[in-house]
């Protein structure tokens, strides 16, 4: 059997897959990767498909030993890696002796990276999915984040040798310090007041000590409401931007619950969603309205950069 | 209901179409109906299609989806929803163990309501429930409406900790906690049938649509049907 064995397991660490779909009306959110891209193409840097399951770590790294020899990627967030004591990069193949520890040491850029495993990480599917979704303890590795003496198994099968490509190059630009999010307004937009829109447009907010994967609480001046009737509860989308009572900005992420009734202003673009998943707390965030042609085109470029 | 209804984007990957702005069991029986209709259509790029109280919201890739294909789809199912579809629901009968450590809240509801615990278990349980929604958690059915008299706001603080089973009223809606979790609802009894159990075939026992009614077990028979490791969990202060 091949795989990682957890020695410390970092900040926060989860298997992720592309998310578990088609179940929202039963109350089940979709979770998956905070930043899609870097999953993805730590999942082509070893020729997996990009719905294999994969490690998020966040903002602090594990540290791993590996259990036979392991191929391994890294993308994402940028940090120092090492094999044993080696320094390796991030954005290549990696091949670790049976025995040998990979480390993720000082982190420099982002908030959340990506360990892939040739093969993806071997955990049960729960309703077609591998991700963690942490507030309800479902999915992943017994829905939980990694505790040290943890073993990833990998779904590979045999050793064989890692394909060479080199992917150092960025495919977003990872946010240093803050980051300006394209959204959509809407659906709700009626329900905030004109004024109240502007501000959310021209407003420096700061992701606030109260955010996680489930979403971000903005903070900075309010956005006023049209009117202090709330809609009735309905779906919530990731990227969803809900403007409750306080004029706060929430920012719905990868494990936000499927239904709110707080007014949507507005939607991230899913373009921006990665860039909105690679802050933490204490960073900045601001916001411009685009269009769907805009938000259509960014996709498309963002899409053949990751292919390219 | 008028030939129009207006299909509004929620970003660049779902759309939203609004059947009404009521709590209405007509009004969410057909927007159950569209939704389960635009779902039978299997159309390309569609990931997940959502009924709420009075809306339906579709989530799709923009890069495989035809936009104006699936806006035509939702608007004409939305249009056409019929009632009929559901009209047979499928009925849930909860058992369920009111007042003394189960349900903590249940004389304060009975203050509320200004008549006596036994009153209050008899207005929750003497009505069936439409289960308009899940949210909140995985499982988590939204259920109404309950008889005003008993309809008691949330609390203000929430509890940090309510068992799997818990069943609570928060204003006109009532609900089963699915799994352990902080919660808001004022408790008023338990139920012993597990409403959601990730490692069954059928996670799930409530979907959009269904019908729920509450019946009344003592204490010996809640006891005797939880789960040995259930027993001690009642919900904390």
């Amino acid at each position: 059997m091949m795989g990682l064995r957890v020695d410390k397991p970092g900040m926060l660490s989860t298997v992720q897959d592309l998310g578990r779909w088609g179940y929202q009306n039963l109350g089940v959110p979709v979770a998956g990767p905070m930043d899609r891209c870097a999953h993805r193409l730590a999942n082509l840097l070893l020729g997996n498909p990009s719905e294999a399951a994969t490690l998020e770590v966040t903002l602090i790294g594990p540290t791993l030993t590996a259990e036979g020899r392991m191929h391994v990627a890294v993308a994402g967030a940028e940090f120092d890696l090492f094999v044993d004591d080696a320094a390796v990069p991030m954005g290549v193949p990696l091949s670790i002796a049976a025995g040998s520890g990979f480390r993720f040491g000082r982190r420099r850029r982002g908030a959340r990276a990506y360990l892939a495993v040739r093969g993806g990480f071997d955990v049960p599917e729960w309703l077609g999915s591998r991700s963690t979704h942490l507030p309800s303890r479902l999915g992943g590795l017994a829905g939980r984040a990694l505790v040290a003496g943890d073993v990833l198994r990998s779904r590979e099968t045999a050793a064989g040798t890692v394909p060479s490509v080199d992917r150092r190059g960025p495919v977003l630009d990872l946010p240093d310090g803050g980051a300006r999010i394209r959204v959509m307004l809407g659906p709700q937009e009626a329900l905030c007041a004109p004024e109240g829109i502007e501000t959310f447009r021209t407003t420096r907010y700061v992701v606030s000590d109260h955010s996680d994967r489930m979403g971000y609480r903005l903070s900075g001046p309010a956005v006023a409401l049209a009117s202090s009737a709330e809609p009735l509860s309905d779906a919530t989308p990731t990227g969803t931007v809900q403007i409750p009572g306080s004029g706060q900005p929430i920012v719905l992420m990868a494990d936000g619950q499927t239904t709110g009734g707080y007014p949507k202003l507005a939607t991230v673009i899913t373009a921006d969603l990665p860039v909105a998943g690679q802050l933490s707390p204490g960073d900045w965030m601001e916001f411009e309205v685009c269009d769907r042609a805009a938000a259509l085109r960014a996709l498309i470029a963002q899409e053949q950069a990751l292919l390219a | 209901m008028t030939g129009s209804v207006e299909v509004r984007a929620a970003g660049d990957s779902a759309l939203v179409v609004e059947l009404g702005t009521e709590l209405d069991p007509a009004l969410n029986a057909r927007v159950i109906a569209c939704a389960a209709a635009l779902r039978g259509e299997r159309i390309r790029g569609v990931r997940d299609v959502i009924s709420s109280y009075a809306a339906v919201t579709v989530c799709y890739d923009p890069l495989r989806t035809d936009l104006g294909a699936l806006t035509g789809a939702l608007t004409r199912h939305a249009v056409a929803a019929d009632v009929g579809v559901n009209a047979a629901p499928r009925v849930h009968e909860v058992p369920v163990c009111y007042g003394g450590v189960h349900g903590p809240d249940l004389e304060l509801v009975a203050d509320f309501a200004g008549c006596s615990a036994d009153e209050v278990a008899r207005r929750h349980s003497e009505t069936p429930y439409r289960v308009y929604l899940l949210g909140f958690v995985p499982g988590f059915a939204y259920l109404g409406r309950v008889d005003e008299r008993i309809a008691m706001p949330r609390r203000k603080t929430p509890r940090t900790t309510v068992p799997a089973g818990a069943v609570g009223i928060a204003g006109g809606q009532t609900g089963v906690y699915p799994c352990p979790t902080p919660g808001g609802w004022q408790l008023i009894g338990r139920t012993p049938m597990r409403v959601f159990d990730a490692a069954r075939d059928e996670p799930f026992l409530f979907a959009p649509g269904d019908e729920v009614c509450f019946v009344p077990i003592d204490e010996v028979t809640l006891l005797a049907s939880l789960d040995e490791d259930e027993v001690g969990t009642a919900p904390g202060a």
